[in-house]
């Protein structure tokens, strides 16, 4: 068995309402930074799984973030390979 | 001698509003069981509440942790069986996350904890919390939560409003519906749902704070009521 690392991105659909990308976006102006748009916040999710292999390592991790790490009422995930260590 | 319905009051680690539901029950006429988020058994509860609060500190998720308690398979099979089972703030999260009720609450679109009362308009008796009540009647109860915005995929928005599983919906004291009313931004204004047989109900609002004059509106009373007689009537009524 071998130790898969993973990262996995969640973040709230789009066209779903994200006030709190809109309090961050309203407040960058008066910090000088201009042009700022489309500001949405999520989650970012690091975990490692022992597996024999890094595909079931991936279907695992694809299996719980369907599961448990997103709500897919409202969130859409993305799950990156880290390293095997 | 007459039986009291035995309703279940379910505590998870940061559940807050559960003292109070057993109370308000109880004054209601019910006998209280007290439930433990690690229990395996409803010990014979004819209906069981999950109460409001911050389950597992709103972790990942609010209610995300909670849907996957032990006890939360004993709630699923009393649901199933058509026992009454009702999500207030948290615990509607819970039901949400759970599966056992469509959509889901996100946060207040107005980014503000928001505490204060409300009035609700009454969508469908069809419910166990909503036996005693008409369509159209006005009930008030206090809300407050930070994520409380009921949300919805098209497909669950076009059952929920085509099948009349809407419950409550934020309204004026005159019963319009209006922006200004919806404490949360929610999707249509909406405050709790049904789920297809009317077993399963959650909703934002707290009923369980709406029942002593003393301290407030009393528009919990025929809400939980309802319950109680839904409770007493047996599975499947």
């Amino acid at each position: 068995m071998t130790a898969f690392t993973f990262e996995v991105l969640v973040s709230l659909k789009p066209g779903l309402l994200d006030p709190q990308g809109k309090a961050v976006e309203g407040s960058l102006p008066a910090m000088g930074f201009g042009g700022v748009g489309e500001v949405r916040v999520g989650k970012h999710i690091k975990l490692t799984v022992e597996a024999p292999d890094e595909a079931a390592a991936t279907a695992q991790v694809h299996e719980m973030a369907t599961k448990v790490l997103s709500n897919p009422v409202i969130e859409d995930y993305e799950v990156l390979a880290v390293a095997a260590s | 001698m007459t039986r009291l319905p035995r309703i279940g009051v379910v505590t998870f680690p940061g559940s807050l509003d559960d003292a109070d539901a057993r109370r308000a029950v109880e004054a209601m006429g019910a006998e209280v069981v007290a439930l433990w988020h690690a229990d395996r058994d409803l010990r014979d509860a004819d209906a069981v509440i999950l109460p409001g609060g911050f389950s597992y500190g709103d972790y990942l998720r609010c209610g995300a942790i909670a849907a996957r308690a032990p006890i939360m398979a004993e709630v699923r099979d009393l649901a199933g069986r058509g026992g009454p089972v009702l999500g207030i703030c948290n615990g509607f999260q819970i039901l949400c996350e759970a599966g056992l009720l469509p959509g889901a609450l996100a946060r207040n679109a107005s980014l503000r904890f928001v505490c204060e009362d409300v009035w609700l308009r009454v969508e469908t008796a069809q419910t166990c919390v909503t036996r005693d009540l008409t369509p159209g009647e006005l009930v008030q109860i206090p809300v407050k939560h930070g994520e409380g915005r009921w949300v919805a995929t098209p497909e669950q928005l076009d059952h929920v409003e085509g099948d009349g599983l809407v419950v409550f919906r934020y309204c004026e004291r005159s019963g319009v519906l209006s922006d200004a009313a919806n404490p949360n931004g929610a999707t249509n204004h909406i405050a709790g749902v049904r789920n297809d047989a009317g077993n399963v109900v959650g909703l934002m609002p707290h009923p369980e704070h709406a029942v002593d004059p003393d301290v407030g509106p009393t528009g919990g009373q025929p809400l939980l009521a309802s319950l109680l007689e839904t409770a007493l009537a047996g599975v499947g009524a």
